[in-house]
């Protein structure tokens, strides 16, 4: 097995991230950077010194908000929200309790609800993630409100070709 | 002319008043639009940051079902339209993922359909001077800044829209329809939609900074082409700095005499009516 920093490059098969010059424009532009434990271009450095566990750990994989402004301004084109989603599915891969779980939890309710009905039924989406995370009482007037205009419609039509649908799961499923 | 259509999961329910809105301009404007055949979701940021090879494969079966009709397909949400060109990209850029994902779907993937935005379709397409012609009603009075976050645009190479830092197509749009747009430097900052349920505290703190921006460069409403960001922008903002957000094309078809909009600015969260009766558009 190589080295932390091999294994990342690997997955991210793209632009390594040595490529780097720590210049800070992404973390400059970065809009969750005032809340995230480690900051886009500490992430690098830190692969680059092999800090895995605290890198899997961090609240700063799962608050990443994905608007792709580093990538997009890296002088580099070190792919970055890429480089995160690497982490974050080693990550889950490791069976770390995420520091942001709701954020994990939103992920499972919503892919659970495709791959039930191959889209998203955001009614069923928003009781699932309310089940996980034993949030009942937020956002209970504005959810009232869209149910009542009829924006929640338990109903919404689903795609017929589940079998399409669970084979896609089924073959991209981790082991 | 005619396309495909993908409307996604947001524009059946939250995003309702701009899968009709976009249909009807589209129909008044001579566009004809074919719905995906049984289409599925594109698995949108939970798919990418959870599972890469899951975050293709679902936009591949839809990219294959419209591969058979030969057709651009239209995609208005933003969050689809950013997962199709990615997936698009990275199955015409690495031939052993082609081939396994490709492998398990039941059409043909070629890869050639092209994936476009509505906002590029009108302004590009139909043209500014054809918008022009149909308005019936200027917008007078309206001062919208346009919103254009961040799934449109970016990573810039692969959206392949217009420029990432400053795109101008939606201000176009709106100053043909006799808006005044308001010119400001927030229009592709991030509102935070995709940890809109998970992290509301913070997400409110974003759409808070948008508002108070737009009231400084002196805009009455914002208007956007992401029914995430309007969900966002029009729920999340608090207080006396919140201001009405339209759809793009809901702004569209009420220029155009379309009827509509009435029904559509009823299903907002944050009730644009004030606005739209004081300035006696409706």
């Amino acid at each position: 097995m190589g080295s932390f920093l091999d294994d990342v490059n690997q997955r991210i098969d793209g632009v390594d991230i040595q490529n780097c010059y720590h210049c800070q424009k992404c973390t400059s532009g970065c809009p969750m950077a005032q809340v995230m434990d480690f900051k886009p271009n500490e992430i690098i450095r830190m692969v680059q010194a092999g800090r895995k566990d605290a890198l899997l750990r961090s609240s700063a994989i799962w608050l990443c908000a994905s608007c792709e402004t580093c990538v997009t301004r890296c002088p580099n084109a070190v792919d970055i929200p890429r480089l995160i989603d690497v982490l974050r599915e080693m990550s889950l891969e490791a069976g770390v309790v995420p520091q942001e779980r709701e954020v994990v939890q939103f992920h499972e309710s919503f892919l659970g609800t495709v791959k039930r009905g191959g889209r998203v039924n955001e009614p069923l989406m928003i009781v699932s993630f309310k089940i996980k995370t034993g949030t009942y009482f937020n956002d209970v007037i504005v959810g009232l409100k869209m149910f009542m205009k009829g924006k929640l419609s338990l109903f919404s039509p689903r795609t017929k070709n589940m079998q399409a649908i669970r084979r896609i799961f089924r073959s991209t499923a981790k082991s | 002319m005619d396309f495909s259509y993908y409307p996604g999961c947001s524009l059946h329910s939250t995003g309702k008043e701009y899968g009709q809105s976009v249909e009807l301009v589209s129909e008044a404007l001579g566009l004809k639009l074919h719905e995906l055949n049984d289409w599925s979701c594109c698995g949108a940021t939970s798919a990418h940051s959870t599972n890469f090879e899951l975050s293709v494969a679902l936009p591949a079966r839809n990219l294959a079902i419209a591969d058979q009709k030969g057709l651009d397909i239209m995609i208005p949400c933003a969050a689809c339209y950013n997962r199709f060109k990615t997936a698009q990209h990275n199955l015409n850029h690495k031939e052993a993922l082609r081939a396994t994902i490709t492998a398990g779907l039941d059409d043909n993937y070629s890869g050639k359909a092209a994936v476009r935005s509505p906002i590029e379709i009108f302004h590009q397409d139909i043209g500014l001077e054809t918008l022009k012609s149909r308005v019936v009603k200027k917008l007078e009075g309206l001062k919208p800044v346009s919103y254009y976050g961040c799934l449109w645009l970016r990573p810039s190479d692969i959206c392949d829209f217009e420029d990432a830092e400053n795109p101008m197509m939606l201000d176009e749009i709106m100053t043909s329809l006799g808006a005044e747009s308001r010119n400001w430097s927030f229009k592709t900052d991030c509102c935070g939609g995709s940890l809109t349920v998970s992290k509301s505290d913070l997400v409110e703190k974003m759409v808070g900074r948008l508002m108070r921006m737009a009231r400084e460069a002196g805009a009455n409403c914002l208007v956007t082409a992401c029914p995430l960001c309007m969900a966002n922008l029009d729920m999340r903002a608090l207080g006396e700095d919140a201001l009405p957000t339209f759809y793009f094309t809901e702004l569209m078809a009420l220029a155009m005499g379309l009827k509509g909009p009435q029904n559509w600015f009823g299903l907002h969260n944050f009730d644009p009516m004030p606005l739209i009766r004081s300035l006696q558009l409706l």
